[in-house]
């Protein structure tokens, strides 16, 4: 029973935290940018969503206060990437650092609990009478089913297209007029929007928020990510490609509730998460150097073979 | 059309890599000029292309296009002036996006973008017959990936993709020098096409001193960040090869002799 239950729980976790995966993947995959903003822009969102809850503000309004915060992380990193000349890794690591300072400064403290007061989830469970981890689901997937069709139109406009080939080649995006620079910003707000909406969730859904809530999510979003082009394929449509990091983060909640439920140590878990994804990173890796030396043949000049790329 | 004035450029000024690559460069092109350039390795061709584009900054000096002061205008703003077709073909087009996805990237060059739909059905029509004219099928294929490409088709489209908003000036840079020589002459006779058909003005960097003796109205030949020499009309139909490799060794002082120029047919 207690198994079923967890895995429950990691269901209705892995949607909220896969609003964030979603993020990530705007910028890794589609910017290919490796923004480190997330683990700040994260808790950004919870610290911000706690605060203004407990100062009595509306948790629908504070959520969208949320997003607006990690869109302005995301944008700094932007400016600091692309005005400044930055490394974007180190950019984002500069905003995550400074951020730390800020999710303090807004809470006044490390973590805050939400136990008495409202949150969109509570109001939920009053309305409909339904269990936490239903409620958590539910209201999950609503918001990623908007999320996605959100993003899968908003990546096929003029400006979408735009942000997609400024990640795919960026000469030739600069040589056909697009502001590349404000692509790769725009990109980087988006996609920290969407982590600090995760982590406002995520906060309400667990009842407090912690300024360390966000250390890893970045590891965690890459492993939703791969997990998620595992099961799906590389080559598949925009609209399944987001499913499927949504899916990917389920699956990885999945994962840990079950080695957990086997006896693993809590504090091991974040040192499971970086061994899982170094090791999804380097097995492709590996294959195509198996499948390289054994293709190599001293014996033809490689005219006749399938050379070049 | 275009007239460059005195622009200079320096690469890494001040270091043991410094590279004066421009030096006082002038020139003046009318309307539908197409100008072919010639010159050694190091002569300067890709850096002037890349001057005009805005890759990098210039010292000194101003560019004007088509009236418009661009000396100073950043890559993406003057891209809606120019059509470009660069040296890899990889670099023209972007692989992971659609071949009606690339071309409409192209069509929107010097719009503004906004929250409309990235590519139109009207659009689509358009490519189709446009795509028809590089007679290579890929009117059929135009929702494949563009990495699915060989580097020819992806080169013929990123030409196709460089006209389909008429640029005031078309610059090509070595475009058909990373292809095969069927492949090559294909490119080279969609570009004589193009730029007739639309009566474009142009500027095409190559190293085979036959096609730019052949294409063309004007031929320059560039040494050490300069223009050494500047013919046109029927005194450029009447020149030789064997007359555009005096006149670079008289340039160059005999250096040229071993250039890769002599190995091209």
């Amino acid at each position: 029973m207690g198994i079923i239950l967890a895995i429950q729980g990691a269901v209705s976790q892995g949607i909220l935290w896969g609003i964030m995966a979603l993020g990530i993947y705007l910028t890794y995959r589609i910017l290919d940018v490796a923004d480190l903003t997330v683990d700040g822009s994260f808790a950004l969102g919870g610290c911000i969503c706690a605060a203004l809850v407990t100062a009595g503000v509306d948790p629908w309004l504070s959520l969208a206060a949320a997003v607006l915060a990690g869109m302005l992380a995301g944008y700094t990193t932007g400016i600091l990437h692309t005005r400044c000349e930055i490394p974007a890794i180190l950019a984002g690591i500069l905003t995550q650092i400074g951020l730390y300072s800020i999710n303090l400064r807004i809470m006044g403290r490390s973590n805050t609990p939400l136990l008495k007061l409202p949150t969109v989830f509570k109001q939920l469970i009053e309305l409909t009478g339904l269990g936490q981890s239903w409620v958590s689901m539910i209201v999950g997937m609503l918001f990623v089913a908007a999320l996605i069709a959100l993003l899968y139109w908003f990546f096929g406009t003029e400006i979408g297209s735009a942000i997609r080939a400024t990640g795919d080649n960026e000469r030739m995006a600069r040589s056909l007029g697009m502001n590349t620079n404000r692509n790769k910003v725009l990109g980087l707000a988006i996609s920290n929007g969407l982590v600090a909406l995760s982590g406002a969730l995520v906060t309400q859904s667990q009842g407090y928020a912690d300024v360390k809530q966000g250390t890893g999510a970045i590891v965690i979003g890459l492993a939703s990510i791969i997990i998620g082009e595992v099961i799906f394929g590389k080559k598949t449509s925009f609209g399944t490609k987001l499913l499927s990091v949504v899916v990917g983060s389920v699956i990885y909640r999945i994962i840990v509730a079950v080695v957990l439920q086997l006896g693993l140590n809590t504090d091991d878990l974040k040192l499971l998460t970086a061994i899982l994804v170094a090791a999804a990173l380097t097995v492709p890796v590996l294959l195509e150097k198996r499948r390289r030396s054994a293709a190599y043949d001293p014996m033809t000049d490689g005219s006749s073979g399938k050379g070049g790329n | 059309m275009l007239k460059i004035s005195h622009v200079s450029k320096t690469f890494n000024p001040g270091t043991v890599t410094e590279k004066q690559a421009l030096r006082d460069l002038n020139l003046h092109l009318e309307p539908e000029d197409f100008v072919t350039i010639i010159g050694g390795n190091g002569a300067g061709k890709s850096t002037m292309l890349n001057m005009i584009a805005g890759v990098y900054p210039i010292d000194c000096g101003t560019i004007y296009l088509d009236g418009v002061n661009i000396s100073r205008q950043p890559e993406y703003r003057r891209a809606s002036l120019l059509g470009r077709v660069f040296q890899d073909p990889m670099m023209g087009t972007a692989a992971g996006m659609q071949i009606e996805e690339n071309m409409a990237l192209a069509h929107r060059r010097g719009r503004r973008r906004g929250l409309k739909w990235g590519v139109t059905k009207q659009e689509k029509e358009i490519f189709h017959e446009e795509l028809k004219r590089l007679g290579l099928g890929l009117e059929e294929r135009m929702t494949a990936k563009v990495g699915l490409l060989s580097g020819g088709q992806r080169q013929a489209l990123t030409l196709l993709m460089a006209t389909l908003q008429k640029p005031k000036l078309l610059l090509l840079d070595e475009h058909t020098a990373a292809l095969d020589p069927r492949t090559a002459k294909k490119v080279l006779s969609l570009t004589e096409e193009m730029v007739t058909e639309a009566r474009l003005t142009a500027l095409m960097v190559t190293h085979n001193m036959k096609d730019a003796l052949r294409l063309g109205n004007r031929l320059i030949m560039m040494h050490d960040g300069q223009i050494i020499y500047d013919v046109r009309g029927e005194e450029k139909k009447k020149l030789k090869v064997e007359d555009l490799l005096k006149k670079f060794e008289d340039a160059s002082g005999g250096e040229f002799a071993n250039d890769r120029m002599m190995l091209s047919d």
